[in-house]
């Protein structure tokens, strides 16, 4: 049913402690707590007792879950139930704030991320993030792309338009802006603004994009264009999603976890949590029962 | 059961549609009874009665199809209030072709009362089947209403008898007709009626299935499950 495909995205020039490729033979492992996911697919980011605490406060307990590669995991739950920690804590976002800890194991490119010593600007060029506020740099929109490559990449002018224009067409965003690269990127409407900011985030060729509510902001037609975006970048990229959207949710994604008060209570393929969840506390939520 | 939804205008959605269902499986219940009883005793008007009957039940079907359709677009329902509304718009096609085959009894009835005396005894034909087709009716309306997939299972498994009735009732007419054709009219009266209180079954036997989707998520049409599952009741 699923396809083990091998990523054949353009490799960086520089050196990476990160494999661009996750090949098929990543440990898969089939979890417990209602994970009913095939467990043929090759995983791309596999975490087993995540615990995550603000200070005293416990925000994640024992969270155990495989992210898909090139497959789309949506996260659901109510507010504060740890959706977004859990986004963040996979590719260390955390760090920026002191008091913020993680415990546990987030295994990505054969190492644990969360163990000290790892190079995290490599881990979130790898790992990128788009937020649910459109946050494009005050540059240009041809700024905006390079930015990020010249971090990592020391490309001629030449390619770095290439790289600019290939990164615009990834988000179905160069016919709208080719005519106005040198414009400020805050000129373009919310749609334009997130599409320019997953180009950014798809231009230092990652593996994985975290969406963190990515259309809150947005009108119901930009939506639509950023969903069906989501599906062409899963042909290259793992992704996942947290949305208060439900419907979203089931539209646009491969596996769904529903999360509550810091625990992963169900995970598993869209479809069977959105037909016939196996856990009523899931079928309670998703269905708009609070019983 | 499940819990209060948050949107209490949701939950009286559903009452309603899952109300106007058992209503229009009431209506077509009386319509098989009544029609069973005029091919019993040739009482002619309660024959239109019935045919004239099917009209309600007709306009309860696309009434029923289009609260379906609007609770499925404000609501989008999902897990088992999907597999609720899903289930009820089947339901709702199956009740109404029973309703239709209560008409084609009705109007046999009124064909063979017309027709005058006859060397059949119609009613005695078709009695066991018909009174077995109306308990599983009942029983199926009754699953349904209460969503009670045991009793659903051991309905599917009693749809054989039906069947098996009817091809006993078969090759009881087929011998009449071959022994004296002046019989041939009024056996296939008999014998379509004799089908259509068969196919009463077979939708009955549909509506049970429904049941098990309901509340168990399983789609078990064309399966054998109802056998498998009393075989091993664990």
């Amino acid at each position: 049913m699923y396809e083990t495909v091998m990523s054949d995205s353009m490799n960086p020039s520089t050196s990476s402690d990160y494999p661009t490729n996750v090949g098929p033979d990543n440990n898969v492992s089939s979890l417990g707590g209602g994970d009913t996911a095939a467990p043929t697919v090759p995983t791309t980011i596999s975490i087993s007792g995540l615990n995550f605490f603000y200070g005293a406060f416990q925000g994640l307990k024992n969270i155990n879950l495989e992210i898909r590669e090139k497959k789309v995991t949506a996260f659901i739950g109510p507010s504060g139930c740890g959706k977004s920690t859990l986004l963040r804590t996979l590719n260390r976002m955390y760090d920026l704030y002191p008091g913020q800890r993680a415990e546990g194991q987030i295994m990505y490119g054969g190492r644990n991320i969360l163990e000290p010593g790892q190079d995290v600007n490599m881990l979130r060029a790898k790992i990128g993030m788009v937020f649910q506020k459109p946050t494009p740099f005050p540059m240009s929109v041809y700024e905006n792309i390079a930015f990020g490559v010249r971090l990592y990449e020391n490309l001629p002018k030449g390619e770095m338009d290439e790289r600019v224009e290939w990164a615009l067409n990834k988000a179905a965003l160069w016919n709208e802006v080719k005519d106005k690269l040198n414009k400020s990127g805050l000129s373009l409407s919310g749609g334009q603004q997130q599409r320019l900011c997953i180009a950014r985030g798809v231009a230092v060729k990652p593996d994985v994009l975290l969406l963190d509510e990515p259309t809150s902001a947005l009108d119901p037609i930009s939506t639509a264009k950023i969903e069906e975006l989501i599906s062409e970048l899963k042909e290259d990229y793992t992704i996942t999603i947290v949305t208060h959207n439900m419907q979203q949710a089931a539209r646009c994604s491969d596996y769904t976890a529903y999360m509550y008060l810091g625990e992963l209570v169900e995970f598993g393929e869209t479809d069977h949590i959105f037909m016939n969840p196996g856990k009523k506390e899931t079928q309670d939520y998703i269905t708009g029962r609070f019983g | 059961m499940p819990g209060v939804h948050s949107s209490k205008q949701y939950d009286l959605d559903l009452e309603a549609i899952r109300s106007k269902v058992l209503l229009m499986g009431g209506l077509v219940e009386s319509q098989f009874h009544d029609s069973i009883t005029c091919f019993r005793t040739g009482d002619i008007a309660r024959a239109e009665q019935v045919i004239k009957g099917d009209e309600a039940v007709n306009k309860l079907e696309v009434s029923l199809d289009d609260t379906c359709s609007h609770l499925i677009v404000r609501r989008q329902p999902t897990a088992n209030d999907l597999r609720t509304v899903m289930a009820t718009v089947k339901v709702i096609t199956d009740l109404e072709r029973i309703g239709d085959e209560a008409t084609k009894i009705a109007r046999a009835a009124k064909s063979i009362q017309e027709r005058g005396a006859s060397t059949i005894n119609h009613y005695e034909t078709v009695r066991v089947i018909a009174s077995s087709a109306g308990d599983m009716l009942h029983d199926a309306l009754d699953a349904f209403a209460r969503l009670d997939e045991k009793h659903a299972t051991r309905l599917i498994a009693q749809d054989q008898l039906i069947d098996h009735e009817f091809r006993s009732i078969m090759r009881n007419l087929i011998t009449f007709m071959m022994e004296d054709p002046r019989t041939i009219s009024a056996a296939l009266d008999t014998l379509w009626v004799a089908k259509a209180i068969e196919r009463i079954g077979d939708h009955a036997k549909n509506i049970a299935e429904y049941v098990i989707f309901v509340v168990e998520g399983k789609d078990i049409r064309h399966t054998d499950y109802a056998a498998t599952k009393l075989d091993n009741p664990a």
